[in-house]
């Protein structure tokens, strides 16, 4: 039997027709709480179509690390968050402080320890967060000293360290001056002669640090510029080399960790 | 293979094949273009970095002018013992650069030594010569003594006990009219000896002074 074409339905009349899906319904066009929920994932979407940025945000956040990792790892990002404390605070004092050695400098930090809203808290969290920077640092490099972490092929990263170490040490010294009281003028005396203790060039580095023959007028405002622009920079590009090494080779496990043996050759000892 | 080698070593782009090559030519367009792109940017780089690394640099290169501050008159100082007086030694900034200045009179009693003959008064920097602290005379000791780490120095400012590497330092001394003038500063070896200043904790005695050389500024001695 010939088979017939099949014609279409006849087009209902309106009012019997199905409703189109509502939006918010499955089907239905986005709602404004849908298009909402959606922005953010557009937003980013839109950076990584333009960039590919989340490439290497999973190449960085998602790493295999290996068995036996502890707490002792995290000395490093503790480090680096007292180090991002120490920049937010700083910028803020730095909002208020004067670099003038007549009298300013000590009667802006007095303004802002004594009158500022939150001031003394603010400088407090830059005063003894320098502290906590310089000790925690000395924590990540004993942890990486005593698990063995320094080893090949991780010797670049120890040496870029070692770097951070010596700048996290110079913001300690050009900080100390910026109070401008007795204890921060004579201890920077005795640190500025230090330096110039060393044999041929000691004389000519600690005249650079003075900015001429005595402690002058632009000494202080040299430490300043030190502190706040200089040594924040390269602080900040040498800690983005470190993590990104530290992300390329990985991390080590505790030399307390035993590596598994193969299956096999376990059943075979047995 | 090394045939091959030594084949395009020829340094005549028209050897070499190169297309649009000219007679006598050694240098290809591209290395060229990819030497003058370098050396413009060294240039633009040098151009901004240099300049600052010298502003940076200058002061160590700067010669200090010469500056006599009155501090009293001739008749307020004894030969036996120190009157403190204070002189600016870094102007312009207030308190901070003020520095004390124990002057006496030239005794021949006790300044027996060459280096002072000729020199109406003594004046000892109170800048500790072990890493620039200030020091104090005490009278009932007849000693210079250091707060910070326990410099101790005699009569002339030599060192008799603890880590100073030198005896303190002096300052030139004139007489002008009625008053007293402390001029420019010197260091001294340990048999008083005068040199250019140096920094604390730079010893000039034997290898020391070409260990730790003046500033390139200093009027030489």
């Amino acid at each position: 039997m010939p088979k017939l074409p099949k014609l279409p339905a006849p087009p209902l009349p309106p009012p019997l027709r199905e409703p189109p899906p509502r939006p918010g319904e499955p089907g239905g066009k986005a709602g404004p709480i849908e298009e909402a929920k959606a922005a953010g994932i557009n937003v980013v979407d839109w950076v990584d179509e333009r960039t590919s940025l989340s490439g290497a945000g999973r190449w960085l956040m998602f790493r295999k690390v290996p068995k036996g990792t502890n707490w002792f790892y995290t000395l490093g990002s503790a480090t680096m968050f007292a180090f991002l404390s120490q920049a937010v605070t700083g910028v803020f004092l730095a909002m208020y402080y004067r670099p003038d050695p007549a009298g300013g400098a000590y009667e802006s930090i007095r303004y802002v320890t004594n009158e500022v809203f939150l001031g003394q808290f603010v400088r407090g969290m830059h005063k003894w967060g320098s502290s906590v920077m310089v000790i925690l640092v000395f924590l990540h490099m004993g942890r990486t000293f005593f698990f063995g972490a320094y080893k090949y092929p991780r010797e670049l990263n120890w040496v870029i360290g070692v770097v951070l170490l010596i700048l996290t040490m110079t913001m300690s010294f050009t900080g100390y001056l910026l109070p401008f009281d007795q204890r921060a003028y004579w201890a920077t005396i005795v640190g500025v002669n230090i330096n110039g203790t060393g044999p041929l060039i000691g004389p000519y580095l600690s005249d650079f640090l003075r900015g001429g023959s005595e402690f002058g007028a632009t000494t202080l405002s040299r430490f300043y510029a030190i502190h706040m622009l200089l040594v924040p920079g390269a602080l900040a590009a040498l800690i983005g080399a470190h993590l990104y090494l530290v992300a390329k080779l990985g991390t080590t496990a505790p030399p307390w960790q035993k590596a598994e043996k193969r299956v096999e050759l376990r059943e075979a000892e047995v | 293979m090394a045939d091959k080698r030594a084949k395009q070593k020829s340094k005549y782009t028209l050897d070499r094949q190169i297309p649009g090559a000219f007679d006598g030519e050694t240098v290809t367009r591209r290395r060229f273009m990819t030497g003058s792109a370098h050396t413009a940017g060294a240039i633009a780089a040098a151009a901004f970095t240099l300049p600052a690394l010298g502003f940076a640099v200058g002061p160590i290169f700067k010669s200090t002018p010469v500056h006599w501050e009155p501090v009293g008159p001739v008749g307020s100082f004894s030969d036996t013992n120190y009157v403190p007086v204070v002189m600016t030694v870094s102007p312009n900034i207030g308190e901070a650069g003020k520095t004390t200045v124990y002057v006496r009179k030239f005794n021949p009693a006790i300044d027996t030594d060459p280096y002072d003959k000729g020199t109406p008064f003594i004046a000892i920097s109170s800048r500790c010569a072990h890493l620039g602290c200030p020091v104090r005379w005490v009278d009932a000791a007849e000693r210079f003594i250091c707060p910070c780490h326990g410099g101790v120095y005699d009569l002339l400012g030599r060192r008799v006990g603890g880590p100073p590497v030198r005896p303190l330092d002096r300052f030139y001394t004139r007489v002008s009219g009625e008053q007293l003038e402390v001029g420019p500063r010197f260091s001294v070896n340990s048999e008083l000896r005068r040199f250019s200043p140096r920094d604390p904790g730079e010893p000039i005695d034997g290898i020391g002074q070409y260990l730790y050389p003046s500033r390139p500024g200093a009027q030489k001695l």
